[in-house]
């Protein structure tokens, strides 16, 4: 059976901890720019919790919303992209190829969701963050863009062991970085081709929506208020 | 036309190019200068990355697109105008044609820069084209980009060839005018030009053939230029009107470019007796025609936008407008607009001074216009949490000002070289107006105004 992996994120549960960012920082070898860069609008973050604020004080309720590439399945920055560096691999994802990408960034301004992210300079890691990288994530080069990959390492992973003991990918078998660390267990990895997973039931949930689903991008990420 | 005349022509028209005043070695030296500098920051930026540039998350575009659009723009100056000028015939033309074909060969070739400029990784730009790779990749025939490569390219060749054709027979002249290693340079590029009747009847035909031919090229390089934002779903970018709103604001932007370089030529050069106060004049009103339909498109941009009232659009909509790019906003409705009308519009005031002040006005507006389309939709997107602000940094300030130095630069060597109003053409046609004096100058003027 083919795969279609998706996401479904539970808003209700979300506290906005960003243990998520951090562990996709961790696991996808993503670079840190330091604070004067940062505040320049170079930081990379694959994954980014939006805090958008209701109601006027004392009366104010928060709301997070852990904002990640959607996985389109009609992807605005595929497309546009010169090189087939930004394209649709088989099971749905929105891949990145680093070796063909050649910086024109028009993937990041096709991208309505801003989840895309360009590298202005080779990265760096001070010593001894080096020797926590993640020898199954490449390191990417000054000039090209990136972004959530939904952990393809973990996927291809998963897949690998589930073939070698002969047997199908088993619900929740694999999770990606940010599944993982959640406290609450507000982000849900699964396969949307198997209608017994729990990503597909959030899925369906009638709490579900799909972010700026109007423009017609085919999110494959829920998120259930 | 008697010999006399003629002998005028060549002399008058020559002696640009077989004399070179101490001023030529300065200026050369000055831009030369400006475009060094401009190199020294690209080599800057392309050692250290982009993150010596501006540009920023989510304004991933900005200056660099900005002078691409722009100076592509000034490139429909040429070829198109002279290409319609050409076919309905229009005689006072003559003096115009080849200052305009220049402007567009050294436009696109600065403007062809900017693409490659503000890649992440330049040296890879070659993935775009077709190449033959031993793994089979092609590029991306879907991305506007691509079309971008084929367009640009297309309209490269086409006004090159349009504006070599017409100089074989100038070439020509300066062979036999010159001596030595020039006399050989010369020789070459007149491709064996005797003005032979057959040639003459070849050369007309070549002519009429790319002066057709060159139009619709350079109707889709700029609507293949506006697709590269309105193919994308970016509030205030996905619109059917750009195509034409491009290509009416490249043909604008590119009129007032040739007003303000034949009025410098004629200044530098002294060819008051060959560009007369009707070029400026008739330009002033083709000018005119584009200020009132640039006017238009924009008013029916906006007013659609506005009155469709989708949150994502409005945001950019009222920062352009009421926000902080509503003095560049308003700066541009000004240029473009307000002042160059009364300029334009009013016969009194549509004179050399006037016109160039006018165009001068334009060129700004219209770069205005092109960083007002680009920058605002990118940083005010549809998540709100993502909304960024721009600010230019000095490598791209350096690198704007050094292609406008390199396009002064190009136009002063290309003027040295070859002469820069077509010498046969003149001769050809019947002078476009008996040269006055001063006094006679006053009385058509006074005829003109006594006129009911």
């Amino acid at each position: 059976m083919s795969h279609r992996w998706g996401m479904a994120v539970d808003l209700d549960r979300c506290t906005g901890c960003e243990a998520c960012v951090t562990a996709c920082r961790a696991e996808n070898n993503v670079p840190t720019v330091g604070p004067e860069q940062a505040a320049r609008g170079r930081a990379i973050n694959w994954i980014r919790v939006e805090r958008y604020y209701e109601g006027e004080f004392p009366d104010v309720r928060v709301k997070f919303r852990p904002v990640l590439c959607q996985q389109c399945d009609a992807a605005p920055c595929e497309p546009v992209c010169p090189t087939y560096a930004s394209h649709h691999t088989e099971e749905g994802l929105n891949a990145q190829v680093y070796n063909r990408c050649i910086g024109t960034r028009y993937c990041a301004n096709a991208c309505p969701y801003n989840v895309r992210f360009f590298d202005f300079a080779n990265p760096v890691w001070d010593k001894p963050l080096h020797l926590q990288l993640n020898p199954d994530v490449s390191v990417r080069e000054v000039g090209v863009m990136e972004k959530c990959t939904f952990c393809v390492q973990r996927i291809n992973e998963g897949k690998t062991r589930a073939k070698a003991e002969g047997r199908e990918v088993r619900d929740g078998e694999i999770k990606p970085a940010c599944a993982q660390a959640c406290p609450t267990t507000a982000i849900v990895f699964g396969d949307l081709n198997d209608p017994e997973s729990e990503v597909s039931r959030l899925s369906h949930s009638p709490r579900g929506s799909k972010l700026l689903e109007d423009l017609g991008t085919k999110p494959k990420i829920t998120y259930l208020r | 036309m008697n010999l006399e005349t003629k002998n005028k022509i060549n002399d008058d028209l020559l002696r640009p190019v077989l004399h070179t005043s101490p001023w030529f070695y300065v200026i050369v030296l000055v831009l030369g200068g400006i475009i060094v500098a401009g190199l020294g920051s690209w080599m800057y930026q392309m050692s250290h990355g982009l993150v010596v540039a501006g540009i920023k998350w989510p304004v991933y575009w900005a200056f660099y697109i900005t002078n691409f659009v722009f100076w592509i723009g000034i490139s429909h100056a040429g070829t198109l105008i002279s290409a319609i000028l050409r076919l309905v015939n229009a005689t006072w033309r003559r003096p115009v044609t080849r200052c305009a074909e220049v402007i567009t060969v050294f436009a696109l070739m600065i403007g062809a820069l900017f693409p490659i400029i503000h890649l992440g990784r330049p040296w890879l730009a070659f993935y775009l084209m077709p190449y033959p790779s031993e793994r089979g990749i092609w590029p991306n025939f879907r991305s506007p980009l691509v079309w971008d490569f084929f367009a640009i390219s297309t309209y490269l060749t086409g006004s090159t060839l349009f504006l070599f054709l017409p100089t074989i027979p100038d070439f020509a002249l300066m062979r036999d005018r010159t001596t030595g290693l020039r006399q050989r340079i010369y020789g070459m590029l007149s491709l064996g030009w005797q003005g032979t009747t057959k040639q003459w009847h070849r050369l007309e035909s070549a002519m009429q053939i790319m002066a057709i031919a060159i139009v619709p090229v350079a109707v889709s390089v700029h609507t293949i230029v506006s697709f590269d934002f309105s193919m994308s779903p970016v509030p205030m970018w996905h619109s059917t009107v750009f195509g034409p709103y491009f290509v009416a604001g490249a043909i604008f932007s590119g009129i007032a470019a040739l007003i303000v370089a034949m009025a410098v030529l004629r200044k530098v050069l002294h060819l008051e007796e060959y560009l007369h106060p009707v070029h400026f004049h008739n330009l002033g009103k083709l000018l005119l025609t584009m200020s009132l339909l640039w006017a238009y498109f924009t008013f029916v941009e906006r007013l659609t936008v506005w009155y469709g009232n989708a949150p994502a659009e409005m945001a950019v909509f009222w920062e352009t407008q009421t926000g902080s790019y509503a003095p560049l906003f308003w700066t541009m409705v000004f240029c473009n607009f307000v002042i160059p009308l009364p300029l334009l519009g009013i016969r009194r005031l549509r004179t050399i001074t006037g016109t160039v002040v006018a165009s001068s006005l334009i060129v700004v507006g219209m770069w205005l216009e092109r960083f007002l389309i680009i920058v605002p939709s990118l940083a005010m997107k549809n998540l709100p949490y993502s909304w960024g602000f721009y600010r230019p940094q000095p490598v791209e300030i350096m690198i704007t000002i050094a292609t406008f130095a390199a396009m002064a630069f190009l136009y002063v060597l290309f003027s040295k070289f070859v002469p820069i109003i077509s010498i046969w053409e003149l001769k050809v046609g019947a002078h476009p107006r008996r040269v006055l004096t001063p006094q006679e100058e006053e009385e058509a003027q006074e005829l003109w105004r006594v006129r009911p």
